[in-house]
């Protein structure tokens, strides 16, 4: 199977953990903490879509478009 | 082959995963979507990639057969690759569009369908050249 559950479930986990670190820090006043967390969140959960994204590019060109 | 009869019988099993994939993969949206919108379209876009990639290897068979018919049928080979290759951008086109119409840009949608369609018709100029030129010289001067 190229896909994964597990992987989505990873994605969601991180959203919800982020989120909740999200309010804690926020009601302990340290916000510019918060958008770090958030920002390294997104930026973990987005390398992990890029690394698929890629492979599905790389799949459709050797499909479709004959390189590589 | 992809289309042994116990490959058949694998359809109906992949097709319920998918389903029940999606509908995991929704679920988990919804739930993320009231905290952090940008983490729910990131696993939107995630399940979609994700399936099509699955996806890619049956149309890969698809497109092993229309070669192997064109090959029979002794067709110009670079006729059937910019066909393959405008099948090609308009599914890539179809899916940028979709992920970015669900999260709520229609407008970027829009042009990348704009874009889609105005290269598949530069893709389709060689196509259309010959066949006028062919209807050219189908005319009596």
């Amino acid at each position: 199977m190229p896909y994964d559950v597990n992987t989505i479930f990873q994605i969601a986990g991180i959203g919800i953990v982020v989120a909740m670190l999200h309010t804690v820090l926020k009601q302990m006043g340290k916000e510019d903490i918060a958008h770090w967390i958030t920002l390294i969140g997104f930026v973990l959960v987005l390398f992990i879509v890029i690394t698929l994204l890629e492979d599905l590019f790389q799949q459709i060109r050797g499909v479709f478009l004959f390189q590589g | 082959m992809y289309f042994s009869s116990r490959a058949e019988e694998g359809l109906t099993i992949e097709i319920i995963q998918i389903v029940g994939f999606c509908l995991i993969a929704t679920f988990l949206a919804l739930i993320i979507k009231e905290q952090k919108p940008a983490f729910s379209f990131l696993l939107i876009l995630f399940a979609g990639a994700s399936i099509f990639l699955f996806l890619i290897g049956k149309i890969q068979a698809v497109i092993a057969m229309l070669e192997r018919l064109a090959t029979n049928a002794n067709l110009n080979m670079v006729y059937v690759e910019t066909i393959l290759k405008i099948i090609g951008i308009a599914y890539i086109a179809e899916f940028g569009a979709q992920i970015t119409r669900d999260a709520g840009q229609g407008a970027i949608a829009a042009k990348i369908e704009l874009a889609g369609k105005v290269l598949i018709l530069v893709m389709a100029i060689p196509i259309l050249t010959v066949l006028i030129e062919t209807i050219i010289t189908l005319l009596p001067s």
